[in-house]
C-alpha cells in the first residue's frame, strides 16, 4: 500500500478533504484543472444562512492547502490516465503549460498590468474582464500567473515587464506520474446552462443573469466593486426578479432532482440586494420554497418579513424584453390567487441548478456507478455515503449530488477519514 | 352530471380518457401563464387540472374555457412535470363529446366531417374543384406515383387556402415531381377531430384513410398542412412516411435542385405553425426556403420558434370564436413594427387567421400574408 492519497478537484470539498487527510500524516496530491483552487465557493459573495463572507472562509483554507507540508498542489493540471495495479493507483497527470515558470513567478502582477488583451473573466461569470496573462482572482492559490494562449497575441510585453524573468512562452505540457493508495473524487458541479430554457431569453437579453453572476455583482471584489448595476446599461436596477428551479425539478431539462441550494442562495442574494440598494423591489417566483436546513426557515421568514422580499408562488412561463428600455416582462400566474400578471423587472436572476460536470474520462478510469441524475453513487447512500463500489475510491461534495457548503464540508471530512482508515489498513 | 363535490374517482375517468399524466401536476402555473389563449380568455389550464384532480366534475365540465385551448402545445413543451396539459384538456373535451355537450359550431364541424369528410360540411364532389384546370394525376386513375400530395380540408374548400394548394401543385409540377392527389376520395385527416376530443370519429377517419392510402399503394406523402402532417406522423396507429411540404422543399434546397428565375425585393417574416414547430420541432426548414429566395430579406419576429405565439386556429378554434383582441392582431402589429412586408406562413389556419387580422387591424396594403408556396411560385421556381 502506498501511503499517499489523491484528491481530484480543488473546490471547498476537495480542499477540506486534502487538509484533513494531510493533517493525519498522509501525503496528498490535490489536483485542480483551473489555474487556482477555490472552485465555486471562491466566487460567492456571502454564505447562507449566516451571511458570512465566503472568501473569508474559503481563502484561509486555500492558503493552508497551498502551504501544507503534506499537500502537493497540482493546479492547472489534468488527469490523463488512472490505472489500478494491485492496491496501487498509478496516475498520469498533465501539467498544462502556464507559460510562466512556477518557481520564478512572484505573483507581483506587473505582466497583467501591461498586457493589452482584455478577455471576459470566467471567474466573474463574464461580467468583468481579465488580461490574457492573469490570475483568476487576487487571492488565487497558487498565486502564479498564467497565459491564456488562445487570447494571447504574442506581443511579448509581459516577458519584457517581468523582473523575475518568469515568463516562458515556449513551455510545453509536462506529464508527471504519481502513485497513490486512495482517491477522493470531489469534482463538484457545473451550473445548468440556462440558454436551453429559451423562454427565459438567457444569453439573448443582457439583463437576464444567473445566480452565480449575481454573486459577482454583489461581491465587493467583483467587477463592479459590489455596486449593483445591470449589465445592459450600468444603471442601478429598481426591480429584480428571481426565477427558481431553472433546470432543476424539470423533466424538460432532464433534471428531475432538486438542486438543494437555489432557494437559499436566491433568498440570500435577494437580502443582499436589499442591503446594497434599500429601495430595490425584489420578487422571488417559486414552485416550492425548500428551507430544510438548520436556520433556513428562519432565514426565509426574515427575508419576507424583515427585508420585505416578495415571494410569489408561480413558475414564470416566459420572459420578453422591451428592446428600447431593455427592461424585462415576466409572465406568470400567482397560483395562490389564480391571477395572471405580467411583471416588469429591470433585471432577472435565474436560479440555475447544479448539474454534474462533464467528466469525460473519469468514469472510464474509475468505474463508480452514476445515478440517473448524472452524479456519482456511493456504495450505501445512508450508512456509507462517501465510500464507493471501487475499493480505495471515495466521493465528497456535490460530485455525489447537489448539496450546500456545510454538507459538502462534512462529507469532505468524512471522506478524508474513510480514506485515511483505508490507507492505514 | 355528478354534483359539485370532491370525487376522487373522477380523476381516474379523466386518466382513462387519455390524460394519463394528470396526477403528475404540481400546480406550478406554467401552463396558465404561457397559454397564448388563456392569458386573454377564460381558459385557466392550471385551475382546470386541479379541479379535474379533485373531481369537481361540474366545475370542470361546464367550464367554457375548455373549448378555447388551441392545442398549440406551449404548455406541454414547458411543463416541468411533463404532465402534458394539452392532452389533459383534450381528454376532458372527449368526456363532453361523449355526453354530447359541445358548442353548436363544433357539433356542426364534427357533423360535416362525419357526413362529407370535411368540417365545413361541403359536399364531397367539390373537394377537388380547385384542381380542375391544373395538370394533376389522381390516385384513382391507377398507376403509381412517387409522391402523394395530401391536400387537406381547408386548402380543398376555402377559396383563399385553395390558392395555396394550387401554388403547391404548380411548384411540384415545376420541379417535375411525379405526384398524384386523392381528389374527391380524400377525407379529413382527423387531427382537429382528435384535438376536439371526438376520438371515436378520429379512429374511424384514421382507419378509413389508412386503408385508402394502402389501396392506392401510397408510400410517400407530402401535406399542405402541419395538422395533417402531425396526424399522419404522430396520431395514427402507425406512423406514415410523411413530410410537410417545407421539409420536402428544404431537402431539395439542400440537394441544390431548386433555383429561382425572379428576384423578390421584399422583407419577409415567418409565423411558426404550432403543429410544425412546437409539436414536431421543425423550425429551420421553412426559414431555409425563404432565405434561399433571391432578394427576400428575412426578419424574425421578436418571439419565434419555440416562443412563437399561436394563431389560435388549431384545436377546433376555427369553429369557436372568442370575443376581444386576437393573438394574431398583436402579431400583425409586431410584424409591421419590424418592417416586414410579408408574413410568410406554412399552415392554412395561420393563413386564414392572419388574413383576418391584417384586415381588422387596418394594415391592408401595408403587409400581406403569403404561404411559403406562394412565395416560391412568385419567385419563379425552376428545376435545376
Amino acid at each position: 500500500m502506498v501511503k499517499a492519497g489523491m484528491v481530484i478537484g480543488g473546490g471547498i470539498s476537495g480542499v477540506q478533504c486534502a487538509l484533513d487527510l494531510a493533517d493525519q500524516g498522509y501525503v496528498v496530491y490535490l489536483i485542480e484543472k483551473n489555474p487556482s483552487i477555490g472552485g465555486k465557493m471562491a466566487q460567492l459573495d456571502k454564505t447562507f444562512p449566516t451571511l458570512d463572507c465566503a472568501a473569508c472562509i474559503m481563502t484561509p483554507k486555500m492558503v493552508d492547502a497551498g502551504r501544507h507540508p503534506n499537500i502537493r498542489l497540482l493546479a492547472y493540471s489534468e488527469i490523463r490516465e488512472i490505472k489500478k495495479d494491485g492496491d496501487v493507483f498509478k496516475v498520469k497527470i498533465v501539467r498544462k503549460p502556464r507559460y510562466v515558470d512556477e518557481t520564478k513567478c512572484t505573483g507581483c502582477g506587473q505582466c497583467a498590468l501591461h498586457c493589452p488583451v482584455e478577455v471576459r473573466s470566467e471567474f466573474d461569470e463574464g461580467l468583468g474582464v481579465r488580461r490574457a496573462i492573469y490570475v483568476p482572482f487576487p487571492q488565487a492559490v497558487p498565486l502564479i500567473y498564467t497565459i491564456d494562449k488562445e487570447s494571447c497575441i504574442d506581443c511579448g510585453l509581459c516577458e519584457k515587464m517581468c523582473q523575475a524573468k518568469a515568463v516562458d512562452r515556449s513551455q510545453q505540457p509536462k506529464e508527471v506520474e504519481i502513485e497513490v493508495g486512495a482517491i477522493v473524487v470531489s469534482t463538484g458541479y457545473e451550473l445548468f446552462d440556462a440558454r436551453s430554457k429559451e423562454e427565459y431569453g438567457y444569453g439573448i437579453y443582457p439583463n437576464v443573469i444567473t445566480g452565480l453572476a449575481s454573486e459577482r455583482l454583489l461581491s465587493a471584489s467583483g467587477p463592479t466593486g459590489g455596486h449593483i448595476v445591470r449589465p445592459s446599461d450600468g444603471r442601478i436596477p429598481e426591480s429584480v426578479a428571481f426565477i427558481q428551479c431553472v433546470g432543476s425539478r424539470d423533466e424538460k431539462s432532464g433534471n428531475l432532482y432538486c438542486s438543494r441550494v437555489c432557494c437559499m442562495y436566491a433568498t440570500k442574494e435577494a437580502m443582499l440586494l436589499k442591503e446594497h440598494v434599500p429601495d430595490i423591489d425584489v420578487t422571488v417566483f417559486y414552485m416550492d420554497v425548500r428551507a430544510y436546513g438548520k436556520g433556513f426557515e428562519e432565514f426565509y421568514q426574515r427575508a419576507k418579513h424583515e427585508f420585505g422580499i416578495k415571494y410569489v408562488r408561480g413558475r414564470v412561463a416566459e420572459i420578453t424584453e422591451d428592446p428600447h428600455t431593455e427592461n424585462l416582462y415576466l409572465k406568470a400566474e400567482n397560483t395562490e390567487t389564480g391571477e395572471f400578471f405580467e411583471q416588469e423587472a429591470d433585471m432577472v436572476v435565474l436560479s440555475a441548478g447544479l448539474v454534474s460536470p462533464k467528466n469525460d474520462n473519469l468514469p472510464k478510469w474509475l468505474p463508480i456507478p452514476i445515478g440517473d441524475d448524472g452524479f456519482f453513487v456511493s456504495s450505501n447512500p445512508k450508512a456509507d455515503p462517501v465510500t464507493t463500489k471501487m475499493e480505495g475510491v471515495f466521493i465528497a461534495g456535490v460530485t455525489e449530488g447537489p448539496k450546500d457548503i456545510p454538507d459538502s464540508v462534512i462529507q469532505a471530512s468524512a471522506a478524508a477519514m474513510k480514506a485515511s482508515t483505508f490507507l492505514k489498513e | 352530471m355528478a354534483p359539485n363535490e370532491l370525487d376522487m374517482s373522477f380523476a381516474e375517468t379523466v386518466v382513462k380518457a387519455g390524460a394519463n399524466k394528470l396526477n403528475l401536476c404540481i400546480q406550478c402555473g406554467t401552463c396558465s401563464a404561457c397559454c397564448p389563449s388563456g392569458t386573454r380568455t377564460g381558459l385557466r389550464t392550471r385551475q382546470v387540472i386541479r379541479r379535474a384532480q379533485l373531481g369537481l366534475q361540474e366545475k370542470v365540465l361546464l367550464d367554457k374555457g375548455l373549448w378555447l385551448c388551441t392545442t398549440c402545445s406551449t404548455c406541454t413543451n414547458r411543463c416541468p412535470r411533463d404532465a402534458d396539459p394539452t392532452e389533459i384538456l383534450i381528454s376532458l373535451r372527449s368526456l363532453l363529446v361523449e355526453e354530447g355537450q359541445v358548442p353548436t359550431t363544433i357539433r356542426d364541424a364534427l357533423e360535416g366531417v362525419y357526413k362529407y369528410g370535411n368540417p365545413w360540411g361541403i359536399i364531397r364532389s367539390k373537394r377537388s374543384d380547385w384542381a380542375s384546370d391544373l395538370k394533376i394525376k389522381y390516385a384513382s386513375e391507377g398507376g403509381k406515383s412517387e409522391l402523394l400530395y395530401y391536400v387537406g380540408c381547408a386548402p380543398s374548400y376555402d377559396s383563399r387556402a385553395q390558392q395555396v394548394a394550387r401554388a403547391l401543385a404548380t411548384n411540384l409540377n415545376a420541379l417535375g415531381v411525379d405526384f398524384s392527389i386523392l381528389g374527391n376520395e380524400e377525407s379529413c385527416c382527423g387531427n382537429e377531430i382528435y384535438s376536439i376530443g371526438e376520438k371515436g370519429l378520429f379512429d374511424i377517419l384514421a382507419e378509413d384513410n389508412l386503408s385508402l392510402l394502402d389501396r392506392h399503394g401510397v408510400s410517400r406523402i407530402v401535406t399542405t398542412s402541419p395538422h395533417c402532417f402531425n396526424a399522419f406522423k404522430n396520431r395514427y396507429v402507425r406512423s406514415l412516411d410523411v413530410q410537410h411540404y417545407t421539409q420536402y422543399f428544404a431537402d431539395l434546397t439542400d440537394e441544390g435542385k431548386i433555383r429561382f428565375s425572379r428576384k423578390m425585393e421584399k422583407t419577409v417574416t415567418f409565423q411558426d405553425p404550432c403543429y410544425l414547430g412546437k409539436h414536431n420541432n421543425i423550425y429551420n426548414e421553412p426559414r431555409k426556403i425563404i432565405e434561399n429566395i433571391p432578394g427576400a430579406k428575412f426578419v424574425e419576429l421578436p418571439t419565434s420558434r419555440g416562443r412563437s405565439v399561436c394563431c389560435e386556429g388549431g384545436g377546433g378554434r376555427m369553429w369557436v370564436d372568442n370575443p376581444g383582441e386576437r393573438a394574431t392582431e398583436a402579431r400583425v402589429r409586431e410584424a409591421v413594427s419590424i418592417g416586414a412586408e410579408v408574413i410568410a406562413v406554412a399552415c392554412p389556419f395561420c393563413l386564414l387567421t392572419f388574413d383576418d387580422a391584417i384586415k381588422t387591424t387596418g394594415n391592408e396594403g401595408k403587409i400581406q400574408v403569403m404561404d411559403i408556396n406562394e412565395l416560391v411560385t412568385e419567385a419563379g421556381l425552376v428545376h435545376r
